[in-house]
């Protein structure tokens, strides 16, 4: 007797498991997949009184008109320019740093240098732009990817730094004492025994620092003033305004392009990612 | 004897590579320097003067005039007071939803590789098309949500409705971020601990209280300090849904000191607003540490 209600009271609860996971779902991928079908949807459907959800005749065009009404092409090449820049400049400086701080971490440097990543995640950027702004007008640097570059460089540098301290200290120690051991300089050391170990971490970061130069908005829309020059979120604002119905298919078009590289490269380092974060929040 | 040689040994390696490490750790150190810490300083300086662009005569020091003109400043406190609803109203629900995903997705549903799936893309995302996509969804002529509902809601664009559409928007940006943290964080909840308490006829909500919850504390303490600073410093989403608008009733702290600085060319009075959103950031750091130091001590 009493088991049977046990049962069905454990029956009940993972109903209401199943419930609230639909409910997640839903709440998670509605979104998603309107956005999916207005970038398909031909004029006629999207000024429909009656959208739905699946496009009855789906096109293209949307895809073709988006890349006339916009430089997009230009966009993704500025885009592409700004975020391999700034992720192989960020993980070329940072992993000596990182290297340092991993092997010393008890020095002054390494505390300074994490006490560092903290607080760069807290300061508004408003109160770094207005000084970065004035100081690259002055070196001629406003309206050039390069002065955009340094900005994200230094904009990734404290994740990144923190990242791949945390790889290099995953490198044992006791590996390179015997490559040194067999006679082997501190140079050869690190380019034959350090680096490859170090090698999917550097990858990750790299990957990392792309992904947030690539989805990144605000130094771009303060840095970049025409649109020969702008980056692909920049360029996407210029869709919206006082858009008629029509134009929103290649504004969905568009955005789901944006999306694609991030998107991809995301997937293959989001579960490092996580470690990453996790190890900052509790370690730190 | 063992104790000594063990110092020395840990002395020595910290220092050999401290020789070398100077030439190692400057190519990273001098662009924080220039374009990080110079920068942050500069703008701190900036606060005290009346720096403008496009002026000709030189910039002054004004001393504290910025803030009490921001002090009088109507607009800039219900900014700021829109800022604080913004940010508390995305990470408190936000929270609690991650929580609820995360400790759903340690059980052994079916599906639950797709909601794993689902919370990669929006973290992914540029916070540029998560705005967009949103402003299909509140469409009000071709938006899915008047057509499900029936409605006929300028969602976005109306006074009543427009704060509680972007938060909304706010919450569903991160909740994936927090949810995949919270997930990491449970994988290391001690599991004989869990099931040695339900042996001992401990229920669902006793176990969470006295087993998830120590255990989990410190990540989830990290994440929403975390994710409320990140709220208060937000700009591409509101920007993209509603430019602050209408009326002003979205305008962020950050969005106010955008248009200050960018549109009006005030960079001294916009450098004092960024001082005070610092300053609020700091107490809150500040708390989080504190709060963290204590739960250590548990």
């Amino acid at each position: 007797m009493n088991r049977t209600a046990a049962v069905r009271r454990r029956r009940a609860a993972r109903a209401g498991q199943y419930l609230a996971l639909l409910g997640y779902l839903v709440f998670l991928a509605f979104p998603l997949l309107w956005l999916l079908s207005t970038a398909f949807k031909p004029p006629r459907e999207l000024a429909s009184p009656d959208p739905g959800w699946i496009p009855l005749d789906p096109t293209l065009d949307n895809f073709r008109q988006a890349f006339d009404e916009q430089p997009l092409l230009r966009a993704a090449a500025n885009s592409l320019t700004a975020s391999v820049a700034a992720a192989v400049i960020t993980v070329v400086i940072a992993t000596p740093m990182a290297y340092v701080m991993a092997r010393n971490h008890r020095s002054p440097l390494s505390r300074a240098a994490t006490g560092w990543v903290v607080v760069s995640q807290a300061f508004p950027f408003v109160l770094v732009i207005i000084p970065l702004f004035l100081v690259l007008k002055n070196l001629y640097l406003i309206n050039s990817l390069s002065g955009l570059i340094m900005v994200y460089v230094v904009w990734s540098l404290p994740f990144a730094l923190w990242m791949l301290a945390g790889y290099a200290r995953a490198v044992p120690r006791e590996l390179e004492e015997a490559a040194a051991v067999d006679g082997a300089g501190r140079l050869r050391v690190l380019v034959s025994v350090t680096m490859p170990l170090l090698a999917p971490g550097l990858v990750a970061t790299a990957l990392f620092a792309f992904i947030t130069a690539w989805n990144e908005f605000f130094f771009a829309l303060v840095l970049l003033k025409t649109p020969q020059k702008q980056t692909m979120p920049v360029i996407l604002t210029h869709f919206i305004g006082a858009e008629g119905v029509a134009d929103l298919g290649p504004l969905a078009a568009a955005s789901l392009l944006a999306t694609l590289p991030s998107l991809v490269l995301f997937a293959v380092i989001q579960r490092r990612i996580t470690s990453g974060t996790l190890a900052g929040a509790v370690k730190s | 004897m063992t104790c000594v040689t063990a110092t020395t040994a840990t002395a020595r390696s910290d220092k050999s590579p401290a020789r070398g490490a100077w030439f190692l750790v400057l190519p990273a150190l001098l662009p924080i320097l220039l374009l990080s810490v110079g920068p942050l300083l500069y703008g701190i300086a900036l606060a005290f003067t009346d720096a403008q662009s496009g002026r000709t005569e030189p910039t002054e020091w004004t001393g504290l005039l910025n803030f009490q003109d921001l002090a009088r400043d109507t607009l800039f406190w219900e900014s700021f007071r829109i800022g604080l609803v913004w940010a508390v109203a995305v990470t408190v629900p936000q929270f609690v939803l991650a929580l609820g995903l995360a400790l759903l997705l340690v059980q052994n549903l079916r599906f639950r590789w797709l909601a794993r799936a689902l919370a990669i893309v929006p973290w992914a995302m540029p916070e540029v098309v998560v705005g967009i996509m949103w402003r299909l969804v509140y469409h009000p002529d071709a938006g899915v949500l008047n057509e499900t509902l029936g409605t006929d809601r300028d969602w976005l664009g109306s006074l009543s409705t427009a704060l509680p559409a972007v938060i909304v928007v706010g919450i569903w940006a991160r909740l994936p971020q927090v949810t995949v943290t919270l997930l990491a964080a449970l994988a290391n909840v001690p599991r004989e601990l869990h099931e040695a308490a339900a042996v001992d006829g401990a229920g669902a909500w006793r176990r969470f209280r006295t087993v998830t919850w120590p255990a989990i504390r410190p990540v989830a303490l990290a994440i929403s300090a975390l994710s409320l600073i990140w709220n208060i410093n937000s700009f591409a989403l509101v920007y993209v849904l509603t430019g602050g608008g209408p009326g002003g009733r979205t305008r962020l702290p950050m969005l106010f000191a955008y248009e200050e600085a960018f549109g009006y060319g005030q960079f001294g009075y916009a450098a004092a607003m960024g001082c005070v959103l610092v300053a609020v950031v700091s107490v809150l750091l500040a708390l989080f540490l504190v709060g963290r130091l204590k739960g250590d001590d548990v």
